[in-house]
């Protein structure tokens, strides 16, 4: 890469990530002999069902959904923890998708990941400079001693911790700081790709706002690009550029941060967006919410999304919808939408059946 | 009179270095009918006081001084049996975690009936329509088929809501909800919360509801106590304390919640941690991380000080107190 400086622009216009229609099945049937002894069928999980975003270099991607929706399968994929059923992970224009372990090695330094539990991430018999320094080690990218533990040094001061800190245990430290550890881990190897599952969902508010923003800053300072999980709204629209609604294995809506609060086009995202408590209480009205997230080993036919939805016609319930562009990179899966008949504004009466 | 008064309540666990005060010296009171929100970040004690007025503390905990009053009788020092009386009858208990709650070997319609007739004087059949009327109430479609099914058929959120049918089966007049729901998806936590209020309006029952969720808070209680390391920060009507919070944690507690329409680049934080039960600081527990913190706060700790609507343990508003 030229040593020109790169302009905003230019940063947020080339692709760093691209999944094209992506898709990951699990077996949960029982075990063969019951299968053949009680003629139960096989049962796949459609955990991830054929789902396409691009990441562009430098943003912060968000994937935000329900438990079950399939957003830390996604995540899982795009590390390399799982190999794609189907479909296409591309880094910088090269499939990674189903790389062995070996071809998958030099781009692991590139890809790293923050879990959400600090507590399980962290081996608790390490000191910390040690986890800090493994992918040094690893990837071999200091030459000596000193030279890892200058930057291991380093490494903690850049998430506000003391290279002191590195003598002690994991469980020397709260909740915050051990996800500090985390981060300073996930940057040792100097990626360009930070994949972060939930990385604030066990942490108290005070805590998570420091985390969030000390991403922020490391992400100005080292040109980072994310791909950040979560099911927590207020937070995904506070750290995104653009954000990915899941819903049962499907993306039901894409669109930049700030249009999508604003304007959220498909009825789930408005759904979501209304259960969000209302800290300035001004009393808004809201539409209803009503039903649960259906079983992903059975999901409804046609828009998996029909049952709770309040204008769902006989189409939704025969007929998948597929993303469909609207301009201004907002994507849109929903025949509704499609056929302009869901209202725009904050106020939705929840279907009769449901009431 | 108040329905429950806890009076300078504080909850000890022995332990080998010593003992540690989790909860110190907090007071409060609950009205008939009235919503008090309980909030605070993980070890500030709320579920400590909650599980104390409930008179499930797990030993070694244990209630080293205070009252806690129920209709002006003292329940903090009554025998186990006489509380197991109290406890459902008088005061419900809703837990976090609903799979924990219920008993797996029961179904859903013994576990009701049960506690129904524990508490009550029913036949089998009268107990058996009333855990059908409290399911329809709570919101289980098809209650008839619903109610001989065991807890692991139910999803999370209609166990959270047998666990509230549980809760309110024999009508109890104050119930301690802790954390009711943090373990259910956004979606399900919205159902829960306005059917919780509903009910609780409807019966007249009064909640303690224990969260660290700001935003439930607002969307349910009437009056707020914010904790810090097992003290009271403050106390308000809701309103005042989400919108126009005196103490200086709780201001920091509120901008550090990410607010969806805000744009703000960066979230207000406030540096550190909660400090451990082992080592709190002296003066005002909150003084390393107060970006207000004088001398005072260094050495003398603030008692809850009367405001206009509420009390605030700050020594910001010792000349604002001295007027009430």
């Amino acid at each position: 890469m030229s040593e020109v400086m790169r302009t905003e622009a230019s940063l947020s216009d080339t692709t760093m990530l691209e999944v094209s229609n992506l898709k990951r099945y699990f077996d949960v049937s029982r075990p063969f002999l019951n299968r053949v002894l009680e003629g139960a069928p096989r049962q796949i999980l459609k955990a991830v069902n054929g789902i396409d975003f691009k990441i562009k270099k430098g943003e912060t991607f968000s994937l935000v959904g329900e438990s079950g929706c399939g957003k830390s399968t996604v995540a899982r994929l795009i590390v390399g923890l799982y190999a794609p059923t189907e479909g296409k992970i591309e880094f910088e224009g090269r499939n990674i998708g189903g790389l062995s372990r070996r071809e998958m090695a030099p781009l692991r330094r590139r890809l790293q990941m923050i879990f959400q539990d600090p507590y399980a991430s962290l081996n608790p018999r390490w000191r910390v400079r040690d986890i800090i320094a493994e992918p040094l080690r690893a990837f071999d990218l200091e030459s000596d001693e000193v030279g890892i533990e200058r930057r291991v040094g380093e490494l903690l001061s850049f998430v506000k911790l003391t290279p002191a800190d590195g003598e002690k245990f994991p469980h020397e430290f709260s909740g915050g700081q051990r996800q500090r550890i985390s981060i300073a881990r996930a940057l040792a190897s100097q990626p360009d790709f930070l994949v972060c599952d939930e990385p604030t969902s066990a942490l108290d508010v005070s805590v998570q706002a420091q985390i969030l923003n000390l991403m922020k800053d490391l992400q100005r300072e080292f040109e980072l690009t994310y791909l950040f999980i979560s099911h927590n709204l207020a937070v995904v629209y506070h750290i995104s550029d653009r954000v990915g609604v899941m819903y049962l294995g499907q993306l039901a809506e894409v669109a930049p941060a700030t249009t999508l609060f604003r304007d959220p086009r498909h009825p789930y995202t408005r759904m979501l967006l209304d259960t969000i408590p209302d800290l300035d209480m001004t009393g808004r009205q809201r539409m209803p919410v009503a039903g649960e997230v259906p079983n992903p080993i059975t999901p409804p036919s046609g828009c998996s999304f029909h049952p709770r939805c309040p204008f769902a016609t006989d189409r939704c319930k025969s007929e998948a919808p597929l993303p469909r562009d609207l301009g201004s990179e907002v994507f849109v899966a929903c025949h509704g939408v499609e056929e302009n008949r869901i209202p725009r504004g904050p106020v939705i009466d929840a279907p009769p059946a449901l009431r | 009179m108040a329905l429950l008064e806890v009076h300078d309540l504080v909850v000890e666990f022995p332990t080998r270095r010593g003992v540690l005060t989790a909860v110190d010296e907090i007071s409060l009171h609950i009205d008939e009918g009235e919503v008090l929100g309980v909030v605070g970040e993980s070890g500030a004690g709320k579920s400590m006081t909650g599980n104390a007025i409930i008179g499930l503390l797990e030993p070694p905990g244990r209630i080293a001084r205070g009252e806690i009053l129920l209709d002006g009788r003292r329940i903090d020092n009554l025998p186990y049996d006489q509380m197991r009386t109290i406890r459902g009858k008088e005061i419900g208990a809703i837990f976090q975690d609903p799979l924990t709650s219920l008993n797996p070997l029961y179904t859903v319609g013994e576990q009701l009936v049960e506690t129904i007739q524990t508490h009550t004087d029913m036949t089998p059949t009268q107990a058996r329509a009333r855990a059908l009327e409290l399911l329809i109430e709570v919101g289980i479609p098809a209650p008839e088929r619903r109610v001989d099914q065991y807890p692991h058929q139910f999803s999370g959120g209609m166990r959270q809501r047998v666990v509230i049918a549980l809760a309110l089966c024999v009508n109890p007049r104050l119930i301690v909800a802790d954390e009711p729901t943090t373990a259910l998806d956004v979606s399900i936590q919205a159902q829960i919360i306005a059917l919780l209020k509903r009910l609780c309006s409807e019966h007249g029952t009064a909640v303690m509801l224990v969260t660290h969720d700001m935003g439930v808070i607002a969307e349910t209680a009437d009056r707020v106590a914010v904790m810090y390391a097992g003290r009271i920060a403050e106390v308000g009507p809701v309103k005042q304390v989400v919108k126009r919070a005196r103490h200086p944690y709780t201001h920091g507690l509120m901008g550090s919640i990410p607010v969806i329409g805000h744009d703000a680049d960066r979230l207000t934080q406030i540096e550190g941690a909660m400090p451990r039960l082992t080592d709190i600081p002296t003066g005002c527990a909150f003084n390393p991380r107060c970006p207000q913190a004088t001398d005072r706060c260094l050495r003398d700790r603030p008692e809850p000080m009367p405001t206009e609507d509420g009390q605030v343990a700050c020594w910001l508003f010792e000349k604002e107190a001295a007027h009430v």
